[in-house]
């Protein structure tokens, strides 16, 4: 048993989704190999990064200009590449927006039918992983031989700590890197619009403030929602209906069809509590809902709840936190 | 561009249905639900339309994998605008590796210059099956669109991708994957006309015998449970007693 993780990084910053990887990784037992991929200005330092985190034995580091943005094609056929040179019986990646597109089209080259979303594990053959947005958990087990490819629910494992490791960095072979070389080409990376923000990854946060359409407009959810957030060092999410009034970008969406947050503390503002979005919240530890009607469906899920009128109770909380100083 | 569109469909349980798992663990309990074209299937539906409605293909071809009910799915393909169906009618338990497999049989058939599916079926959520077809044909991906423009003579795709943090543009040699995501388009609906003539549309049906494919899973689902039941709290009086609450009480602030 030994496990490929593919690493992700920005700039050559390792993302925290890898961490939580690596920790779902390091539940199947056997030596845990990083995988990172890059062009000259980035893969030296996600690979020095790489190597800090604890449980790693291995780093191996791809680097070529065809690997700068995160392509899936040559991203995908250097995984692939990689997993046939050294035959690892386990390839994991994050459910992130970069593992998802990778990692399957890595799979279908290994004819490998793998295995999404996975919040658990059970053995090596087998996992838990939630269908249905999250209303029903199916326990799968992978048929046959060979190597097992995994998208990993971050939210569902605890990070691995960013240091206290010092693994081995090893270039991957030619051989390795001409198979991403190759497979580059048909698609190029036009340019990026992402936002800039001190707060944290929505996906990550320990804290997320989330709001509906009731914010009634973006400058109540950039001054409302943006201040409760600072206040707790939270991230803000939203509702898909707050998205499509154009009150929110599409990223913060949480739900279904959008992101999946497991926070320590959730507080939904003027959320009704759409299916939807529910199954892209309900494992949070603590969920509170402030809503005008007393009735909304996510009052079924709520903690402690609060029924009035958001624009009056926001100000209060706000003065309330307050009182307790810093809270970051 | 001006060949063929192909889109995927897939059937399955209504987004507004309730899902009830069945007692013997089985799996999810399907009788009396509403079934539906997965909504993100439809977006890519109006998508392939609008390519061809901007006159950048000829044609809009879905395809459908599944028992024989995949048919009525196909039908409102049809309805929508679709010119013609095709079916690949089998009663295994596809998964995205087959269904790629079935699909990269029919794209080698019908040699579309783009072929159109959801990012995702909201019944296994699996998230695979555009990338993996990519994959077996060797064609570049996008995934997760949020828009798309084609330039026919260049034969190349721009596509916006909704990614982590924001949003990512490609450009893409075509034939090429695009997968839909939420923001791509609002989809029409079928007018009953369109639904009367759509019972007169091609629709052929194939075997995955006959395109030479093992569409048998690689996975076996053991169980299906329901997730652990949250209970409905207590609702507060004052600001004032949340935070007390989430300090002293839940110990998250």
């Amino acid at each position: 048993l030994s496990t490929l993780v593919l690493a992700e990084h920005k700039g050559g910053a390792l993302q925290p989704s890898t961490l939580h990887t690596v920790a779902a990784a390091a539940q199947l037992g056997g030596p845990l190999t990083l995988l990172v991929a890059g062009d000259a200005s980035s893969a030296g330092a996600a690979a020095q990064a790489a190597s800090r985190v604890a449980g790693v034995a291995a780093v191996l580091a791809a680097e070529d200009p065809c690997l700068a943005h995160g392509l899936a094609e040559p991203a995908a056929a250097l995984l692939a590449a990689v997993e046939r040179k050294r035959d690892f019986s386990h390839v994991l990646a994050a459910s992130s927006s970069y593992g998802r597109n990778v990692l399957p089209r890595a799979a279908a080259l290994l004819d490998v039918q793998a295995v999404a979303d996975v919040s658990q594990v059970l053995d090596p053959s087998t996992f838990l992983r939630p269908i249905y947005a999250g209303n029903a958990l199916a326990t799968v087990r992978a048929l046959g031989q060979g190597p097992r490819l995994l998208t990993v629910r971050t939210t569902a494992f605890a990070p691995a700590p960013a240091s206290g490791g010092s693994a081995p960095v090893e270039a991957v072979a030619g051989e390795e890197l001409a198979a991403a070389q190759q497979a580059a080409g048909g698609s190029e990376w036009v340019g990026e619009d992402v936002r800039k923000s001190d707060r944290p990854e929505l996906a990550q946060a320990r804290v997320v403030v989330a709001g509906g359409r009731a914010l009634k407009s973006a400058d109540n959810f950039r001054t409302l929602l943006g201040a409760l957030a600072d206040r707790l060092g939270g991230a803000v999410g939203a509702s898909r209906a707050a998205v499509d009034a154009g009150y929110a970008p599409n990223d913060l969406q949480v739900g279904q069809t959008g992101k999946v947050v497991a926070p320590d503390l959730y507080i939904a503002v003027g959320i009704s509590g759409a299916i939807q979005h529910v199954a892209g919240m309900s494992s949070s530890k603590v969920i509170v809902a402030i809503n005008s009607d007393g009735e909304a469906p996510i009052y079924q899920v709520a903690d402690y709840g609060l029924v009035g009128d958001l624009f009056k109770i926001l100000p209060e909380l706000e003065a309330e936190l307050a009182k307790l100083g810093d809270l970051q | 561009m001006a060949g063929r569109v192909l889109v995927a469909v897939k059937r399955a349980a209504d987004y507004n249905a309730r899902i009830r798992v069945k007692p013997d663990k089985t799996g999810v309990d399907l009788s009396n639900v509403k079934m539906s074209m997965n909504p993100f299937c439809e977006i890519a539906v109006e998508e392939a339309l609008r390519v061809k409605e901007a006159k950048l293909a000829e044609e809009v071809v879905a395809v459908s994998i599944g028992p024989k009910g995949a048919a009525d799915t196909l039908r409102t393909a049809l309805a929508m605008g679709a010119d013609r169906a095709v079916h690949v009618q089998t009663d295994l338990e596809v998964q995205p590796l087959a269904v790629a497999k079935l699909l990269a049989a029919v794209a080698r058939r019908e040699q579309p210059g783009l072929f159109l599916l959801g990012k995702q079926a909201i019944d296994d959520d699996s998230n695979q099956t555009g990338q993996m077809l990519a994959a077996l044909m060797g064609w570049p991906q996008a995934t997760f669109a949020s828009k798309l423009e084609l330039d026919a003579a260049a034969k190349k795709a721009t596509v916006t991708r909704e990614v982590d943090g924001g949003l990512e543009t490609v450009r893409l040699a075509l034939p090429a994957v695009v997968t839909a995501d939420l923001r791509l388009n609002e989809p029409r609906y079928a007018t009953l006309p369109n639904i009367m003539k759509a019972k007169k549309k091609p629709l052929a049906v194939l075997t995955p015998e006959e395109l030479g494919v093992d569409a048998s899973p690689r996975l076996e689902t053991l169980s299906v449970e329901e997730p652990a039941k949250r209970k409905g709290g207590v609702i507060l009086s004052s600001a004032a007693e949340l935070v007390d609450r989430l300090r002293n009480e839940a110990k998250v602030i």
